[in-house]
């Protein structure tokens, strides 16, 4: 489908949200650098970088890959694993 | 403009939003069975949830104008009680013939076991046997892309299912081009933080198109927005897309995927010099 606004439009539009939104994260991140403790190991932190770099990528589709980066996987034999017969 | 909320949970709001929605241009709303907020302990407390669907709730929707219809049945997370499952989906043909009842929902899966597949079965079991529409919940966050293949996979090996009258909601970017693709309607929940947002909905809309999608508020007891459907509308002119559009999006698509229920017998507001459509009418 053919978007009605140009890019340009849509930037001027929605510069200052997509602002907001880059010092939110990144002061979320400031905060958790900030506290007592550390989330290094911690396997969520892991998943953010991995979708922060999805982020900066060219692509058209970084929604998707983000939501992928936060998915448990499917597997196409879950019917035999979980002994349920298909119809 | 008139739209259709096809997924939202009245009998958590007060009195005073449904005054809020049919301000706002809401004509009519789709209730499906949800989880309470804790486990029901017997199959008569499932019996006066359906009589509160059935009975109540279009009462209420009523004063203000509004047009109530619902879908029955034990939704997924309480679905790990198969006993009680079994009990509740026996019982459930009691409310078939309420006037409001559109069909089976909101049936899914929650954490992907296998006691809830079981019950997912046997619920289309269900549908199938007295020839329901189904109304499909996917699973949270983590759990959402892996649910709703293992939906589909289970839909798709029952040849007996009649995918244009499968409503898959909850999709968001990486699960609704595997819905679409099999053939079934989609839906979009607005919430605040999990699911769509509006911006997300309408990115949808312009990369997959508006055939056989549309958006819900679900609101319900958690952080919800029972308004977030006129915010998708808002964002949608914000960005120039054609009221045309729009509508198919929030009106023309729910009414054309209710019609295909014997009980959907929606009656739109009269515009100036069309006639109001009956349900019939929609269906034709």
């Amino acid at each position: 489908m053919p978007l009605p606004l140009t890019a340009p439009e849509i930037l001027n539009r929605e510069f200052l949200e997509i602002r907001c939104r880059i010092l939110d994260l990144a002061a979320a991140l400031d905060r958790l650098q900030r506290a007592e403790g550390s989330v290094a190991d911690d396997p969520r932190l892991a998943r953010l970088r991995e979708a922060l770099a999805i982020v900066q990528d060219e692509s058209d589709d970084r929604a998707e890959q983000v939501q992928m980066v936060f998915s448990r996987p499917y597997d196409d034999t879950w019917q035999n694993a979980l002994k349920v017969a298909p119809r | 403009m008139d739209y259709f909320d096809p997924h939202i949970h009245m009998v958590s709001r007060i009195t005073d939003d449904y005054e809020t929605l049919a301000k706002m241009g809401c004509v009519g709303m789709s209730e499906p069975a949800f989880w309470a907020g804790f486990d029901r302990c017997s199959v008569d407390g499932f019996r006066d949830y359906f009589r509160q669907l059935t009975e109540i709730e279009p009462k209420r929707a009523a004063q203000y104008g509004l047009q109530h219809y619902c879908w029955l049945c034990i939704n997924a997370k309480e679905a790990e009680n198969v006993s009680l499952s079994r009990e509740v989906i026996a019982m459930i043909p009691e409310f078939l013939d309420k006037p409001n009842v559109l069909g089976i929902g909101e049936i899914g899966l929650n954490k992907n076991t296998r006691n809830e597949a079981i019950v997912f079965v046997e619920h289309l079991e269900l549908a199938v046997k007295f020839d329901q529409q189904i109304l499909i919940h996917t699973p949270h966050l983590e759990d959402k892309y892996q649910g709703t293949r293992m939906i589909l996979d289970m839909l798709t090996d029952d040849s007996r299912i009649d995918r244009s009258r499968v409503l898959v909601d909850h999709v968001e970017e990486h699960t609704v081009r595997h819905v679409l693709e099999e053939g079934f309607w989609g839906g979009m929940t607005l919430y605040p933080t999990t699911k769509c947002t509006p911006q997300r909905a309408c990115d949808i809309i312009e990369m997959y198109g508006a055939e056989r999608l549309m958006v819900n508020s679900a609101g319900d007891w958690g952080p919800s927005k029972p308004t977030a459907v006129p915010d998708f509308i808002l964002e949608m002119r914000r960005r120039r897309h054609p009221e045309s559009l729009i509508r198919q999006v929030v009106y023309d698509n729910p009414l054309k995927f209710f019609s295909q229920s014997q009980n959907f017998r929606f009656t739109p507001r009269e515009t100036t010099g069309e006639p109001a459509r009956t349900g019939a009418a929609l269906r034709a």
